[in-house]
């Protein structure tokens, strides 16, 4: 079929929309760069004077550390409950295994600021507000669904003969999981910790609720800098979360890759 | 024990954790809230009551639903576009497209809401330019008004409406249109009559995504509405950390819970949930 007018056209509308969806982020760089101590665009000269606060500021430095561990144990527990669970479900499959699939996706579509009520609501009575456990258990429940979606996926293309194979040549459950399964599920593993990681690291509705002084992480020191609207290390800490972005994109991207000619071969 | 096993699959076992961990975390306080809803600060309905004689409550709720709806109209128009566009062209182009995609999906939203706090501002780069080059004397008023909390929200909500529209087009067989266009059929008569309606399971879901998510959004309304455009969400978290009234904030959530269940469900009529979020990932 000829490419018609309107088609060229659409496809110059496309490009243009996708450009508007990343280039905005952008005007990060430019206002982090800038001499002044209030947010503004730099004329003429550049300065790393903001970057330079942000890396040597304690309070900057302790938020990195803290949505680092929260973010590094939320994906680790995450994809490992998650993990277990897809293959379970994927053993079971039957009427009632996709419903509790479909119950365990909840988390991931329900309104966060429904889950943030959920979560103050019960962490006042087990204490666990404005503490790490309640960050982390938080995070982990809400990530869980992405790794279950990630490693199913996986599941869907692994010919379930070679577990049987395997248990007829005498492995066990657990070897058969370990040196079978696994290795073969690898790149949805892979996958949903690194989705795991970036829901966490990015977290900001239901810790608004759940973290006060003690625990106080980049996205709520960030969120608290929107709100000020004076300091410009927000803008050096944007440019920072926009590199980890990208760097997580790549890995993502050469693992699905790697994924994809695997299941080709 | 044995008895047992021969009912219950061993691979409950290991479903077991986290199912535990979401019904005792999850699903138990959530109940809790819906409880709460009829009983506090008294046992009956009072307070959906109040959505019948508060003025200031049928005020947000109008609000909310009415940019709800603007931005999904929005998003799955123009993610339609970007979806069709992406089927309709080379391999190449299109991996280059869903890079540009999936690079917006992953960018923080604070990053996103924070970028256009420095756009749109009165002194933003927007307002400048376009007085630099002469088409506005004053400044125009972008934020702190329901334009602003539109822009972040439709910006926000595109990649959403894009996904579900893909595995939609793809399915779909180009022979089709192929025939339609040989049996003498014009370009447009093909898109309006066989191409769009093909489509329509992909629409309904795209459309219905991004309408929950926006029904719950939080950030951007905060930010770019700044404190101008009260929604639902906004109001909840109000209500719970400054006024701590959880009777009228367990009303609304449960009134939103409702409503997404029910979209839900209807979603899952015209697709499989799981492709919808598998989308994504693949």
């Amino acid at each position: 079929m000829k490419i018609g007018l309107f088609s060229q056209f659409n496809r110059v509308g496309a490009w243009v929309l996708l450009l508007f969806l990343v280039t905005p982020a952008l005007i990060a760089i430019p206002v982090s760069l800038t001499p002044k101590r209030f947010l503004s665009m730099p004329q003429g000269e550049l300065s790393l004077r903001h970057f330079q606060k942000l890396f040597t500021s304690e309070e900057w430095l302790s938020s990195f550390f803290q949505s680092g561990v929260i973010a590094v144990s939320t994906s680790v527990l995450a994809t490992a409950l998650g993990t277990i669970c897809a293959i379970g479900l994927w053993r079971v499959s039957s009427r009632y295994s996709e419903l509790v699939r479909a119950f365990l996706l909840l988390p991931l579509i329900i309104p966060q600021i429904i889950s943030a009520m959920a979560f103050y609501r019960l962490w006042i009575p087990l204490g666990l507000l404005d503490s790490y456990a309640g960050l982390i258990l938080a995070h982990t429940i809400l990530a869980a669904p992405m790794v279950l979606i990630t490693v199913s996926a996986s599941l869907a293309t692994f010919d379930p003969k070679l577990e049987q194979a395997s248990k007829n040549l005498g492995a066990s459950n657990w070897t058969t999981m370990r040196r079978v399964i696994l290795p073969s599920i690898k790149p949805g593993v892979f996958a949903g910790a690194i989705f795991a990681f970036i829901l966490s690291w990015d977290e900001i509705v239901v810790t608004l609720f759940i973290s006060k002084f003690n625990v106080y992480t980049l996205p709520r020191r960030m969120w608290n800098g929107i709100r000020e609207n004076t300091d410009p290390t927000v803008a050096a800490a944007a440019v920072v979360l926009i590199a980890i972005t990208f760097i997580s994109f790549m890995l993502f991207a050469i693992l699905s890759r790697r994924n994809a000619s695997n299941s080709a071969s | 024990m044995h008895a047992l096993r021969k009912h219950i699959h061993p691979g409950w076992l290991i479903i077991a954790p986290l199912l535990v961990l979401v019904i005792a975390l999850y699903l138990g306080p959530i109940l809790n809230i819906l409880w709460l809803s009829v009983t506090d600060p008294e046992p009956g309905f009072g307070n959906y009551a109040k959505l019948g004689e508060s003025d200031a409550l049928i005020r947000i709720l109008w609000t909310t639903v009415r940019i709800c709806i603007i931005t999904t109209l929005f998003s799955v128009t123009l993610g339609y576009s970007i979806a069709y566009a992406m089927v309709h062209c080379h391999q190449r182009q299109k991996n280059y497209m869903l890079t540009l995609l999936l690079v917006s999906f992953w960018i923080s939203i604070l990053v996103r809401t924070f970028s256009w706090l420095m756009l749109l501002g009165r002194n933003g780069l927007v307002n400048v330019a376009l007085e630099d080059i002469g088409l506005i004397a004053e400044p125009i008023a972008f934020m702190r008004n329901e334009l602003g909390v539109l822009i972040g929200m439709i910006h926000y909500m595109i990649p959403y409406a894009v996904l579900p529209l893909l595995v939609s087009m793809q399915s779909i067989d180009q022979r089709v249109m192929n025939a339609s266009r040989n049996l003498g059929a014009t370009g447009a008569q093909t898109f309006w009559r066989i191409y769009l309606p093909l489509t329509t399971p992909g629409v309904v879901a795209s459309t219905l995504l991004v309408f929950i998510l926006s029904l719950g959004f939080y950030v951007t309304p905060a930010v770019l509405g700044g404190g101008k455009v009260l929604m639902v969400a906004e109001y909840i978290s109000v209500q719970l950390l400054v006024t701590l009234k959880w009777g009228t904030a367990a009303m609304l959530a449960a009134c939103m819970l409702f409503g997404v269940l029910a979209m839900l469900w209807i979603m899952s009529r015209f697709m499989k949930l799981s492709t919808v979020f598998g989308g994504a990932a693949r």
